[in-house]
């Protein structure tokens, strides 16, 4: 389960965004997960607390956005959201496709005090 | 003055709009910011440390440059920022759009510079335990022997194991003991660059810990990432595990020698790799009998001239 290296990472970050901010805690932490991110909702929901134990985030409560797969279609030109894990464009059902969202495991947001 | 904590008397004391933080401002614009023990509980009933933070008026302009830099954004709507007020410290949002695994990318970045300035190609191999990757890299290790000058590094979580199976195939080999992690990191990787690539490297195979889900979301700074499958394992599991497989642009389907036991579709195995990564070069060998080995040999071969073509043409530094 690498959900608590991720929530670790994730943890750290935080702690060095408190630090710029000079700020003394977070309160709030929205975090982007692509589906093909490879990062998983739950067990990260389940680390989360764990890994900000002692820190800057702990109390904070983890907002987690779940981003799906979007795809640009070389042959059509649509932008689709396939059914993953099937990658082919839902317009045309070409698999000449790009993947342009869904992969990333993002901090978006993080509420200091 | 807090009751709770018993602050210095002459402070203006202040409660803070999030129950748990008391606020409190001294004539000097120092802000201390108390959690106690019992208000800072959590949902979950985690109990919060006592925290004490002093913060100066001019500190609050220096960090505001500092946003500026780091092209971060900062939303306040609480209060203006005259100088002449004390700073008060509401809760503000900070957009940041920034990749958690930063850190690991940034070593991962650092590791392929180093390898590209050395004309060395890394590739991350990565499958479930028991797909037959040392076995087809102590044959590859073989069939490149004075040819190719490799390297290997391998990932566990116990034992040096494979690294003994690996040793005496004609390349240096160093073993990563990950322990309680499921996955290799590119920190662990550049730690142990320099101890195994020489000057005439050309090839480097890491092997990752078996395991089809964490290490695919770890960059290690490889050239990119191969994925094994053998039949035993069944034909859809880069429809289940798609993040792997579609990650790998690569895959190895091994143990071909088994075929002939089981009851596997090798078009429903290409069709399921193909559906998760369509442009998927997919490779089919059996370490054991050597079918396949010639095409997984001189593809290999394809990836080290490649990179030698694009080799800077000044010597790397160590």
């Amino acid at each position: 389960m690498h959900e608590l290296s991720l929530a670790v990472a994730l943890v750290e970050q935080v702690g060095e965004i408190c630090r710029k901010e000079r700020a003394e805690r977070a309160l709030r932490i929205e975090v982007v997960v692509g589906a093909l991110s490879g990062v998983e909702r739950d067990p990260l929901e389940f680390c989360f607390p764990l890994a900000a134990e002692n820190t800057v985030a702990a109390g904070a409560t983890l907002v987690v956005e779940e981003v799906p797969v979007t795809l640009a279609c070389r042959a059509c030109g649509e932008r689709t959201r396939p059914e993953v894990p099937f990658i082919r464009c839902m317009a045309c059902g070409s698999t000449n496709v790009e993947v342009v969202e869904g992969r990333d495991f993002l901090i978006k947001t993080v509420e200091v005090i | 003055m807090c009751k709770e904590c018993g602050c210095q008397e002459g402070l203006e004391a202040r409660q803070a709009e999030r129950a748990g933080a008391h606020r409190h401002v001294d004539a000097q614009g120092r802000t201390y910011v108390h959690v106690h023990e019992d208000e800072g509980a959590g949902e979950d009933g985690h109990v919060h440390v006592h925290v004490h933070v002093h913060v100066h008026h001019e500190q609050e302009h220096e960090h505001t440059h500092e946003h500026e830099h780091e092209h971060t954004h900062t939303h306040t709507h609480e209060h203006d920022h005259s100088h002449d007020q004390v700073p008060d410290r509401t809760a503000r949002r900070i957009e940041v759009e920034r990749r958690v695994l930063q850190r690991n990318d940034e070593a991962a970045e650092r590791n392929r510079a180093w390898m590209r300035e050395r004309g060395l190609v890394a590739v991350n191999l990565i499958s479930s335990p028991g797909s037959g990757k040392t076995l087809l890299l102590q044959k590859t290790l073989d069939a490149l022997r004075g040819r190719v000058e490799c390297a290997v590094i391998v990932g566990d979580q116990e034992t040096d194991r494979d690294a003994r199976r690996l040793t005496g195939h004609g390349a240096p080999v160093r073993q990563i003991q990950t322990r309680a992690s499921c996955h290799l990191d590119a920190e662990q990787v550049g730690e142990h660059l320099r101890a195994v690539v020489g000057p005439t490297t050309r090839l480097l195979f890491i092997e990752n810990v078996g395991n089809l889900v964490c290490p695919a979301a770890f960059d290690l700074g490889e050239q990119f990432k191969i994925a094994l499958l053998s039949p035993p394992e069944g034909e859809d599991k880069p429809l289940k595990y798609p993040v792997l497989f579609h990650d790998a642009p690569v895959t190895v389907i091994t143990k071909l020698d088994l075929v002939p036991h089981l009851e596997w579709s090798r078009t429903a195995c290409l069709d399921a790799i193909r559906a998760v990564r369509p442009d998927a070069r997919i490779l089919e060998v059996s370490a054991r009998t050597g079918e396949g080995m010639s095409d997984w040999i001189a593809f290999l071969e394809g990836l080290v001239r490649a990179a030698e073509q694009k080799r800077p043409s000044v010597p790397a530094k160590d």
